[in-house]
This record gives C-alpha cells, structure tokens and sequence, in this order.
C-alpha cells in the first residue's frame, strides 16, 4: 500500500469523493469509502512531503545496455549559447 | 587550296575542341532557370533541363554533388543552379554539371521544410486522432536533450521551483549536426523500449532553421509518431515551429513551459487534497443527515397508518359488550329458566362476534379507521379495511352505489 503512487492515491481519493456526492450508496458502504477516503488523503499529504527529486543521465553502453547515473547539474554549467549559433 | 592545307577535323577532336573551349571560356557559373524533365536515376545521378522563355539547358548533377539537397527539385521549380559548362562528347550535347542547386524565392532548407511538412501531413502523421494524452501529473519524466544545453536547465529549474518530489531521467543526444537525427530518433525508442517514464520531452534552445534541423528530420518525426509514450516537443524558441511540433502529442512554446504543462505546483496539489477531504466530510455528514430525517418522517407516518389501534379498540368494546351481555343472560336464566335455551340462543345469535361467524363484516374507512355505515361517505379510490369473523383485508374502492 505504501508503494502506491503519488498521483494513484490522488485520482483514487477523487474518484471515492465522486461516489460519495452521487448519493446512491448504503450508509455503511459510504462510511467504508469515507474511511478510505481518509486514509488516502494522508498517504497524499505524506508523499508531498517527501522531497525525493532524482535527477539521472541514461547511459549507452557499446554492448547495447543502459545504466542510469546521477545528473549533476552544476558540471555543466558553462554551457554558452555558442552551441546556437553556428558560423557560415 | 588542296586537301593537304585544309586541316580536316574528326568529329571527336571537333567535339573535343568545343569542349575544352567551353570549359575554359566559363569555369564555374551561376545560372538561374525553370526545372524541367527531371529524373533522379537509380544509380543516384540527377538529369534535368534548365529553361527560360527562349533556350533550354541539359544539366547534370551527379550523386556526390546532390547527396546532401534538402530539398527535391521538381519541374516547374525555379533553381540557380552553379557548376560549369562542359560537353558529353559521346552524345555531342553540351552541359551544365551543376554542383549546387537553390530554389529561388525561398531558401532550401524552407522549401524543405514545406515539403516534407506536406508528405508527413498527407500520411497522417499529425493526425490529431493518433495523439495520446499527455499525463496530467508525472512523476517521471524523461527527457531527450543535450546534457549540458540551456533547455534542461531550464526544466530542471522548474522541478526544482514546483513540485520536487519526481525522477527526471536524461537521454543525452547531440540537438544539432552530423548524426544529430539519428540519436534523438533513438532516445525516442530507447524511452519506449525500456519504459520508464510517464512522459517523454524533445527538446532544445533556440537556434537557426539550420541549427534546428534536425528536429525536422523524417525520422524524428516517425519515432515520435510511433512513440507509445506520449511525448512533448519543446523546440528553439516561441516562434519556431518544427515538423516534431507537429508529430509530437503537445507542443510547448518552451523548454520550461514543457515541464509546466506535466509537472504541477506543490500548492495545487496540497489543494486538491484539501478540497477532496471537505468534500468528503460533508457528503457523509449530509448523507447521515438526510437519512435520519427520512427515519423520522416513517416513523411518524406508519403510526398514522396503523389500523391495529382501531381494531383493539373494538375489540375491546366488543369484551365489554360481552361481559355485559353475559351478566344479563345469567339474569334471564334465573328469571325464567325454562326460556334459558331459547333465549340464550337468541342472545348468542346478537353477540356481535356471532353475527360476524354468520357472515358479515365490519368496515372501516382508511386512514382514521372509522366504521361505516353509509357508502355515501366513501369515494373511489377509497381504502377500506374489512373484518369477518375470521380475519381481515383490505380494498381499494371500485364502485359506489
């Protein structure tokens, strides 16, 4: 349950409101999706929190593989805009 | 003169001699013509004709020359044309060997552009049925760009400024030059093939027609087009458009706004949380208040309906009725003992229960449970409940006389 996404508890938590407001469910079950409904707004506020930004760079190897490595950001930052314009 | 004097030419020094003084006279010229009777052979030369109002040109312009042409000459087109005048000696034809080719009135790479844009266009390409949606919410993103460009500065900053918690994984290409194509091509398919992320950026800063070319290659277009990934392209400036724009699912002005369009502000989000949970809270609250006054309502109309409260209280007048007459039975059979039987058969026959045994009913008018004796108090439509001497029903009144 931890595991689930971000945006999947988000569109799940909205999905039960819809229920909830369309009026037509037996007052337990409404009280099951209320409870559930909770419980997927604290797992949404939870992984908000979590400031896990990851950044990588995929690289090619020659045998056809793929690896991820970390991007870092400030290596390059002499990029000028000498790329753009190129003489004629 | 005798025949010894007069040189007397064979037609290959002849035709050698116009050659040779051709090519000296004019080297390297421009020429400017209408294309006509274009071919590109097989073996990848191209034979065409150069035309004006009064003269017509056979030119050629081999493989090596036309390899790199953005663009395909057609007849009708007009072109200059440089390259030199020189004589194909076998068929005694002069021609220009043309080296470059531009089409007039409008760059190549323009022409190009145009022309290319209306082949994908015809094929469907663009279609916007073919389009996916592009994921409100990602968090992976995967971005095909220079590793050390201007655009995924800009996107990552954007990252950085709304809403951190997300991967960004960066396929490095080469945004311009030799091979360019052909590695953002691939990063395209790489995405797809190992599928890792939830949208696919093509990007790059701005730039010339020439500097973004190769974002207006065929096969960009056709890998973005058979991307299953749904991709963004993010290409030069607000004002350039390149044909992966027109192949991709979304265009985005800039780098940056292509992250804006997938990567939402924490706020946002924290709201949408937010109103959800209020929704919640008063959809229960005005659930459970709904049904408690619908409880109430019932509760109060089914004592109202109730015909048990009249049916006891006959009941009970009719034990009364009983004791009373009972008591005076006892009195006559004192009295007059002889008529006991007679009488009491008498009295039976009048208890009311009695006269029920014997077929007839009580009945009684809905709601109110009021017992009728006149049918004129009755309309149809009516409910009436009835009582023999053994059980009840109920009816609907039909018919009143």
């Amino acid at each position: 349950m931890a595991e689930m996404k971000f945006e999947e508890a988000l569109k799940k938590l909205e999905k039960i409101v819809a229920e909830l407001e369309n009026g037509d469910l037996a007052l337990d079950e409404a009280l099951e999706k209320y409870e559930e409904g909770i419980r997927l707004s604290k797992v949404c506020a939870k992984k908000l929190d979590a400031a896990r930004k990851k950044v990588e760079i995929l690289l090619k190897a020659d045998d056809g593989s793929f690896e991820l490595k970390p991007y870092d950001e400030k290596s390059d930052e002499d990029d000028k805009p000498q790329e753009i314009k190129k003489k004629r | 003169m005798n025949e010894a004097e007069k040189h007397i030419y064979t037609v290959s020094e002849l035709t050698k001699f116009v050659r040779v003084a051709l090519e000296d006279a004019l080297p390297s010229i421009w020429v400017e013509g209408e294309v006509s009777n274009f071919v590109l052979h097989s073996s990848g030369h191209m034979y065409f004709s150069l035309k004006d109002a009064g003269a017509v040109l056979k030119c050629a312009m081999f493989k090596r020359s036309n390899l790199g042409l953005k663009f395909k000459p057609k007849d009708g087109m007009k072109v200059l044309c440089y390259g030199r005048l020189s004589v194909y000696e076998a068929r005694g034809d002069y021609q220009l060997i043309a080296e470059e080719i531009e089409p007039r009135g409008v760059g190549a790479l323009e022409l190009a552009f145009q022309q290319l844009k209306e082949k994908l266009l015809k094929e469907g390409l663009f279609d916007t049925s073919h389009k996916i949606p592009v994921p409100e919410l990602a968090t992976r993103i995967g971005v095909v760009t220079s590793p050390t460009g201007a655009a995924i500065r800009d996107i990552l900053n954007i990252v950085r400024r709304r809403f951190s918690n997300i991967e960004v994984i960066i396929n490095p290409v080469r945004v311009q030059g030799e091979g360019a194509k052909d590695e953002i091509a691939s990063a395209i398919r790489q995405f797809n093939k190992l599928n890792n992320v939830d949208v696919i950026i093509v990007t790059r800063g701005g730039g010339s027609l020439e500097d973004l070319w190769a974002f207006n290659e065929e096969v960009v277009a056709r890998a973005i087009y058979d991307s299953n990934l749904p991709v963004i392209s993010a290409v030069g400036h607000e004002i350039d458009f390149t044909i992966s724009d027109f192949a991709a699912d979304l265009r985005a002005p800039t780098p940056s706004a292509a992250a804006e369009l997938v990567i939402p502000r924490k706020e946002d989000l924290v709201n949408r949380i937010n109103n959800s949970l209020i929704r919640l809270k008063n959809s229960l609250s005005g659930m459970v208040q709904t049904l408690s006054e619908k409880f109430a309502s019932l509760k109060d109309s089914y004592a109202l309906r109730q015909p048990l409260n009249i049916v006891t209280q006959y009941e009970q007048e009719v034990d009364d009725l009983k004791k009373d007459l009972g008591i005076r039975v006892d009195h006559v059979v004192k009295m007059r003992g002889e008529n006991f039987n007679f009488l009491g058969g008498k009295l039976g026959a009048l208890n009311p229960l009695a006269i029920l045994n014997r077929g007839y009913s009580v009945t009684v008018k809905l709601p109110g449970g009021a017992i009728l004796k006149n049918a004129a108090s009755l309309s149809k439509g009516d409910t009436v409940e009835t009582r023999l001497g053994n059980g009840k029903f109920r009816s609907i009144v039909e018919d009143v006389q």
